[in-house]
């Protein structure tokens, strides 16, 4: 069988060594964690390097001449050289680093939507957005009198490509939609998307947050101008996340935010010289050790190999899907064709947040509720679903303990 | 089974949840109140009809919930039907230092009756709101605010 034959290449069982927490108990079950796509869980090779780090060559950055300062520079500097790989980017100085995708798209709405947009100007949304990618625009939105307008999905979660390419016009100016979404696992086509927004002359600010962790991403081939995402979604640590922008979108952006390091010069006499790209923008003492276990993150997933990976979780979706399409009474909300792993479901006249309570006590923990994407929600007019999504470290077994417990929860509330 | 599902999912409960009782809009009421979950999207109407003397005369309650707060509030409807606001505010207290482990009902008196069987959310620090929902709604509603959410 050819999923057999995949399964022979990718070695699972060796994999989840690396990952201490996938041997805990929850109760006195063993924890079956598939809740990815809220935040992954971290190999020791990623945690190795804050100790590391702090044992090692702890010392604060582009500071000091000492030997530490000088280590932890570098060691800083490399990871961005890195993501610009990872991504695919042309230049390292078009990769700066922020707190995570939410902080990035704050910049972006702050740094180029308050300089580069006028009132009347139009930023489409998707209506899967999470919640960091409408939230940022909406306040910008207010302060400016800019008009959002949403690109509508399908029922099965696919972006309505007919009536983005209606909705664009030369008042389009920025076109904000997620590579993968978080709630319901759809790809969405962001090089045609590029293509469209800059045929009128927008830009795109891409919400990459789920789509890295699963699969190939090249921002110059898309040619997406902005692109974001965060290291704790990606075996990473939480606080620490990227910003990709176009360097001329970057040049042309005033700072984010003031303080040390995002400077050249300061006096009172002769004013205030800011930095150069990407330091403009990284104001104050990063998250170094992050930064670095973002670095040995990307390093473990190149190491197994993002094809073998998207592959795999593949596979283990489609598994999953079969199984759960089984259940009496199950509604998988998000069945695009192309789609990341995640399966987020509702069960006819059951909670979603009594499943995931019921799961918990079966040692498998899913994420209940809207997701940060209530506009979904209203879109499929439902409150909330139950979202099992997963990580290449995750299996079958796993899978069927998923399934298994959700047949108990229909025992106890069907 | 697991014992906290036990513990949490009781037959009274799974049965409220089913079948709720007082479930239905009043329209002649003298309290109104919207209680909102922002956390789980759920949100309830409780509907309430004061009598001159104090006592809560009927009481209802609409909307969509998990079986907690659904059976929660069915069970609350129940319990205070008849009784005074006073006697309402006391249980409410209870009901709420029980949900958040100020009360441990073992320990000491309380009138909770069944109600003490959602001692268990204790645990669950996540669901505490759950089954807290209709109790913050009929204190809201006691004190003449018309909406309240437990963010």
């Amino acid at each position: 069988m050819f999923a057999t034959q995949q399964d022979h290449h990718f070695d699972v069982a060796s994999i989840r060594k690396d990952f201490p927490i996938l041997a805990r108990q929850i109760g006195d079950k063993p924890l079956v964690y598939l809740d990815n796509a809220a935040s992954s869980q971290m190999p020791v090779q990623v945690m190795d390097a804050f100790a590391q780090y702090h044992s090692g060559y702890h010392s604060n950055v582009h500071r000091g001449v000492h030997t530490l300062s000088q280590e932890a520079t570098d060691a800083f500097e490399k990871v961005r050289f890195k993501v610009q790989r990872f991504i695919g980017a042309r230049s390292e100085r078009e990769i700066v680093y922020t707190s995570g995708a939410t902080d990035s798209i704050n910049l972006i709405a702050q740094a180029y939507g308050r300089t580069f947009l006028e009132k009347g100007d139009e930023i489409l949304i998707s209506n899967m957005e999470h919640h960091a990618n409408i939230v940022p625009w909406h306040m910008l939105a207010k302060e400016k009198n800019l008009v959002i307008r949403v690109i509508p999905i399908t029922d099965e979660g696919t972006l309505d490509m007919d009536a983005f390419d209606r909705m664009l016009s030369k008042n389009t100016k920025v076109v904000a939609v997620n590579h993968v979404s978080n709630a319901l696992g759809t790809i969405n086509p962001i090089a045609e998307i590029s293509r469209k927004a800059h045929a009128v002359g927008a830009i795109t600010v891409i919400d990459g947050a789920q789509a890295v962790p699963h699969m190939n991403v090249n921002v110059s081939e898309a040619d997406c101008d902005f692109y974001v995402f965060s290291a704790h979604k990606m075996m990473g640590p939480t606080g620490t996340g990227v910003l990709y922008g176009k360097i001329e979108h970057l040049e042309a952006m005033p700072p984010y935010r003031g303080g040390g390091d995002m400077i050249l010069s300061v006096s009172f006499d002769t004013g205030i010289t800011y930095n150069e790209v990407p330091q403009k923008f990284e104001a104050g003492t990063p998250g170094i050790a992050q930064v670095i276990m973002m670095g040995k993150a990307i390093d473990y997933m190149l190491d197994i190999g993002r094809d073998k990976i998207q592959l795999y979780e593949n596979e283990l979706l489609e598994y999953a899907t079969n199984r759960m399409r089984q259940i009496d009474g199950i509604r998988i909300i998000g069945t695009a064709p192309q789609k990341a792993s995640v399966l987020s479901f509702v069960l006819d006249g059951i909670h979603p947040h009594d499943i995931g309570t019921i799961l918990d006590f079966h040692g498998v923990a899913v994420r209940s509720g809207h997701h940060c994407a209530q506009p979904v929600m209203e879109r499929y007019g439902i409150p909330a679903t139950t979202r099992a999504s997963f990580a290449f470290y995750n299996t079958r077994d796993e899978v069927d303990a998923l399934v298994k417990a959700i047949h108990e929860v229909k025992e106890v509330l069907g | 089974m697991d014992t906290r599902m036990k513990h949490l999912y009781q037959e009274l409960i799974i049965d409220h949840n089913k079948n709720p009782r007082n479930f239905r809009v009043m329209e002649e009421f003298s309290h109104e109140s919207v209680g909102n979950n922002p956390l789980c999207g759920d949100k309830m109407i409780l509907y309430l009809k004061i009598n001159d003397e104090n006592i809560i005369e009927d009481i209802s309650f609409i909307g969509d919930g998990c079986a907690i707060s659904k059976a929660s509030s069915s069970m609350m409807t129940t319990a205070i039907k008849g009784k005074s606001i006073a006697q309402a505010r006391a249980l409410f207290k209870d009901f709420h230092d029980m949900s958040t482990g100020k009360l441990d009902i073992a320990e000491h008196p309380h009138q909770l009756g069944k109600l003490a069987i959602f001692a268990g959310v204790r645990d669950l620090p996540a669901r505490v709101k759950c089954a807290t929902l209709a109790w913050h709604t009929l204190d809201a509603a006691l004190k003449g605010e018309q909406e309240i959410t437990t963010e």
